[in-house]
């Protein structure tokens, strides 16, 4: 059993090479401890070996960025000696295991990453991508990731204010998962992983270490084939009141000055958390299995460092303070044990029963890594798709009716009531708009929090694909009043060892990399899921953006409803009328095809920041972003959410008026004022497009020369999808 | 108005009711931890919402259990403004303050959003800032609210004019359709024999502030405020 064999060594997921590398850096055989550390350290999901050499392209620095990519989270700084930490991580794998569990232990994951730094958390978001709705799965897997990220996210008593949910036939093997947390500090309170000093207590605090969740990591990096339900064992359980605890706890400790390190155990649990902190720091470690706290009896020293089990962190205390943490996490009913000491040797040693079981460089493990410079090919860029070659339907008002019901748009209120999205009193704009507020607790101040990607543009041109991702959720906030300050990126993508998804991958680089230059939108943290595929079938390339903006004052922001008759209704932007890739083109005429809407990203910035320097203003009164289904679909939406009806008149001339109405030009945003006259001024003055739609009242939607359809009608079509799909068994 | 929260270990909505009870009264409530045994001498008594010690069992029922609860319970029989909302309600129910049970909803789902509420009672500390009748719109998010009791109970309660708050249409109509999670009768919130203690599923602390989309829970602390000022 504890030999190790070239099938051994396989079923860790090491290539021969990978394995060779090990014995030169050891200078012997590994033992099966050591095998299945090294195996999980330098796992796709741990080591980011195959995306590393193309993270290196992002923008991570600005004047407010305090901490880029390589900690737990990003940190940027929002003024008055406060700090916005925030990351996004998927849990794709395990949710299409296990929705409930996997969903659930993927919130708890990045909340710890989050409140690791010393930061509370304050909301969370996610990102989610299902299968057709016709896959005999997606049902089961839907209610089961939400009921999961509710369950987790409503008993710790944070906020899920926001995300999105798509589905594509290319997601029927693999869903994404992915959640974000954003949480909030002291400047000067912000704790990082790198361990400092020789000779200090290594402290585990937290849930007890069981048997779940062993290789949970190197699950996450192998496509699945037919068994993926055999992997259940692999999932962790979670258990958010413990996480409610270890919240509060680590909060009240951060408070003292006792800790000089801390990091979650998340992804390959003591191993890579004891790893990273001496690694960082430059130092040894020393730790004795003995002392770790366990689930059950019997538990050999492979199982201990390589659980998954959820809700635990390991610390550096300074010499002396054990007590103090020892009585911080007693108060709070949480297992605390000393399980070890750092050390000058620049290795880990592992014992237990007296016994030396493990004996690794720390070093070459952590830092030299494989990596990989992959093969990669750029797809060919799909030919534009006039909008004369796209057909007009008769009825406008009824392919806007099947557009807002058609399961992409459909409202998701379904999913967002069984999340708390109001706990902790500060959220001043609730889910179903374009980014959600978060007050910044005791202050006029208020965070605007979005995720964003649209996965079909990705695949039709993955470099603009990318650049609309991070231009959407630019312009989300903006339409909010917030100044956009930073990103965090989900990169969800197929098995990189295939050159054409490592071509959207490196594709998908550039994008962002363009539009966050433009628009001063920084990437502060991350994370890459490869191995999206099942049975050689690939994701959409899915690279989720979720974003910050801060209002200074939130009394100032505004909100996508209608709410007023009689405002005027205007459109900034140019409309050029694109189908290619649009959802009307998909929904419509069923034609999934044509290049992607093109950003100008010097259009974009001039669009945006003139809009939110409306909204600052006081001169718009409802503002919301034109994105899928296009300009009608945009007002349409606004008067639902605020009940309050329009009347629009198309132009004379070009584009055609299908176009005009579904087209998804980038770069736009329908707004209401009743400043008409010098909101035209102004955007003249700042040579930004700015055209009169028409004026908000009554209870239809009446677009001149077309007809009418009454907001009831449109509202059921909106609200009524997704609640009837999830009722039928 | 002297006033203590009761802080459970997975208490989430002890801090929002802090902040609704301080603007309101101008003074800080005390927070008192579980295993406290003693309460200092206060006029009103907070059970907050949240997942008291993670409700894996029935809900509240170890929290009703917990050491600072007998003093609750004693402070309560003496007359002692004992609130309780969400989780705090069901605590209520499992101490035995208030009759009846909160089960799962009807609909098998956790669910947050406003909701219309009619106020049936005014001759009470908690509701006498309120018209009787008045809509009032208060967000609830529960996945435990569905208000069960049995048939000789209900009518103790309407006899004794018991129920405080109903779910109600927009009208204030006690319809079905307007029942978010099965309660009997529509049930929202209900008192003691001695109306000195209020259990309500749905959350005045989260609409005390304009900016968060409205004031209506707020004349409930202003009303507390005023009956102990």
């Amino acid at each position: 059993m504890n030999e190790i064999t070239p099938a051994t060594v396989a079923a860790h997921g090491l290539s021969p090479e990978e394995y060779a590398r090990v014995r030169a850096i050891l200078g012997r055989t590994p033992n099966l401890t050591e095998l299945g550390i090294f195996s999980v350290m330098w796992s796709e999901h741990c080591s980011y070996k195959s995306s590393k050499k193309w993270l290196k392209l992002l923008p991570t620095t600005a004047p407010w960025v305090i901490c880029g990519p390589g900690e737990n989270a990003g940190v940027i700084d929002i003024g008055d000696g406060q700090a916005v930490i925030f990351k996004m991580e998927s849990h794709n794998h395990p949710s299409f295991i296990e929705p409930y569990q996997g969903a659930a232990t993927g919130v708890g994951g990045i909340l710890r990453d989050v409140f690791t730094m010393g930061a509370r958390p304050i909301a969370n978001l996610n990102s989610l991508r299902f299968g057709s709705p016709d896959h005999p799965r997606t049902r089961h897997l839907l209610g089961g990731v939400v009921a999961g990220i509710g369950g987790y996210g409503n008993c710790v008593g944070v906020p899920t204010v926001g995300g999105e949910c798509t589905f594509h036939p290319a997601y029927n093997g693999n869903i994404l998962v992915n959640a974000m947390t954003v949480g909030l500090a002291d400047k000067n309170r912000i704790f990082y992983s790198a361990a400092k000093g020789v000779g200090l207590p290594v402290v585990y605090v937290g849930s007890k270490t069981g048997r779940d969740g062993i290789h949970g990591a190197t699950m996450a990096s192998a496509e699945f084939s037919e068994d993926a339900d055999a992997k259940r064992p692999t999932v962790q359980v979670g258990d958010p009141f413990t996480e409610k605890l270890l919240i509060e706890a680590c909060l009240e400790l951060m408070a003292t000055d006792a800790i000089v390190a801390i990091q979650d155990m998340g992804a390959a649990g003591l191993t890579s958390s004891s790893f990273e902190m001496a690694s960082k720091g430059g130092l040894g470690v020393e730790l004795d299995l003995d002392q770790v706290p366990l689930r059950e009896a019997g538990m050999t020293p492979y199982e201990i460092m390589l659980s998954e089990s959820q809700e635990r962190m390991l610390m550096i205390v300074k010499p002396g303070r054990e007590d103090m943490a020892k009585r911080v996490f007693e108060k709070w009913e949480l297992d605390v044990a000393v399980i070890g000491r750092t050390t000058d040797t620049g290795h880990m040693i592992l014992k237990k029963d007296g016994r030396v079981v493990a004996d690794l460089p720390i070093d070459p493990l952590a830092k030299a890594s494989p990596q990989y410079d992959r093969p990669w090919r750029a797809a060919p860029r799909p030919a534009v798709i006039p909008a004369a070659d796209v057909p007009q339907t008769n009825d406008l008002l009824g392919a806007l009716k099947r557009l807002l019901g058609s399961p992409d748009l459909a409202s998701k209120r379904w999913i967002w009531e069984q999340y708390d999205h109001m706990v902790m009193a500060d959220t001043a704009g609730r889910p179903g708009g374009d980014a959600a507020l978060v007050r910044v607790h005791g202050t006029k101040k208020a965070l605007a929090l979005t995720s964003d990607c649209t996965p079909r543009y990705c695949a039709a041109d993955p470099v603009e694909g990318a650049r609309q991702a991070v231009a959407e959720a630019w312009r989300n906030i903006t339409a909010t009043g917030a100044t956009p300050l930073a990103v965090t990126d989900n990169m969800n993508f197929g098995n990189p060892e295939k050159p054409e998804i490592m071509g959207q991958f490196a594709g998908c680089i550039e994008g962002m990399r363009d539009a966050c230059l433009a628009l001063d939108f920084p990437v502060v943290s991350g994370n890459v899921s490869f191995y999206n595929e099942t049975n050689g079938q690939a994701i959409l390339p899915t690279p989720a953006i979720g974003a910050v903006g801060l209002i200074e004052d939130v009394a100032k922001a505004v909100a996508i409803a209608f709410k007023v008759e009689g405002l005027t209704v205007i459109l900034v932007g140019d409309t050029k009328g694109h189908l290619g890739a649009s959802i009307y083109l998909r929904e419509i005429c069923g034609r999934e095809e044509g290049a992607p809407p093109p950003v100008d990203l010097d259009a974009e910035r001039r669009n945006g920041d003139f809009v939110r320097r409306m909204i600052r203003e006081g001169r718009i009164q409802a503002c919301h972003d034109v994105s899928d289904g296009g300009l009608l679909v945009a007002v349409a939406e606004m008067a639902l959410a605020g009940s309050v009806g329009a009347e629009i008149a198309p132009p004379s001339d070009e584009p055609p008026l299908h176009a005009w109405l579904f087209g998804e030009d980038q770069g736009r945003y329908v707004a209401a004022t009743r400043d008409a006259q010098q909101v035209l001024g102004a955007a003249r003055e700042a040579g930004v497009p700015v055209h009169v739609l028409g004026t908000t009242g009554g209870q239809t939607l009446t677009v001149g020369g077309i007809g009418s359809i009454s907001l009831p009608e449109l509202r059921e079509s909106h609200e009524g999808w997704l609640p009837r799909y999830m009722a039928t068994a | 108005m002297k006033s203590a929260v009761i802080v459970f270990p997975g208490s989430n909505c002890d801090r929002d009711v802090k902040v609704a009870l301080t603007q309101s009264t101008g003074r800080e409530p005390l927070m008192i931890w579980h295993q406290d045994r003693t309460l200092p001498e206060v006029d009103l008594i907070v059970l907050p919402g949240g997942f008291s010690y993670g409700d894996y069992l029935r809900c509240g029922a170890m929290a009703a259990q917990s050491p600072v609860m007998a003093e609750v319970v004693a402070r309560a029989n003496k007359g002692v403004a004992v609130l309780g909302i969400c989780n705090g309600f069901q605590i209520l129910t499992e101490t035995g303050l208030l009759p009846g049970v909160l089960m799962r909803n009807a609909g098998l789902k956790f669910v947050c959003r406003d909701v219309h509420l009619r106020v049936e009672v005014t001759d009470t500390v908690f509701t006498r800032n309120y018209r009787k009748g008045q809509r009032i719109r208060v967000p609830i998010a529960h996945n435990e609210g569905n208000y069960f009791a049995d048939e000789d109970t209900l009518k103790r309660l309407e006899d004794e004019r018991r129920v405080a708050f109903r779910y109600t249409d927009a009208a204030g109509n006690a319809t079905a359709e307007a029942n978010p999670n099965g309660a009997l009768r529509n049930i929202a919130g209900i008192l003691n024999e001695k109306r000195n203690v209020l259990g309500l599923m749905p959350h005045p602390e989260r609409l005390a502030d304009a900016l968060l989309g409205g004031t209506d829970g707020r004349p409930m602390f202003e009303g507390l405020a005023a009956a102990f000022a």
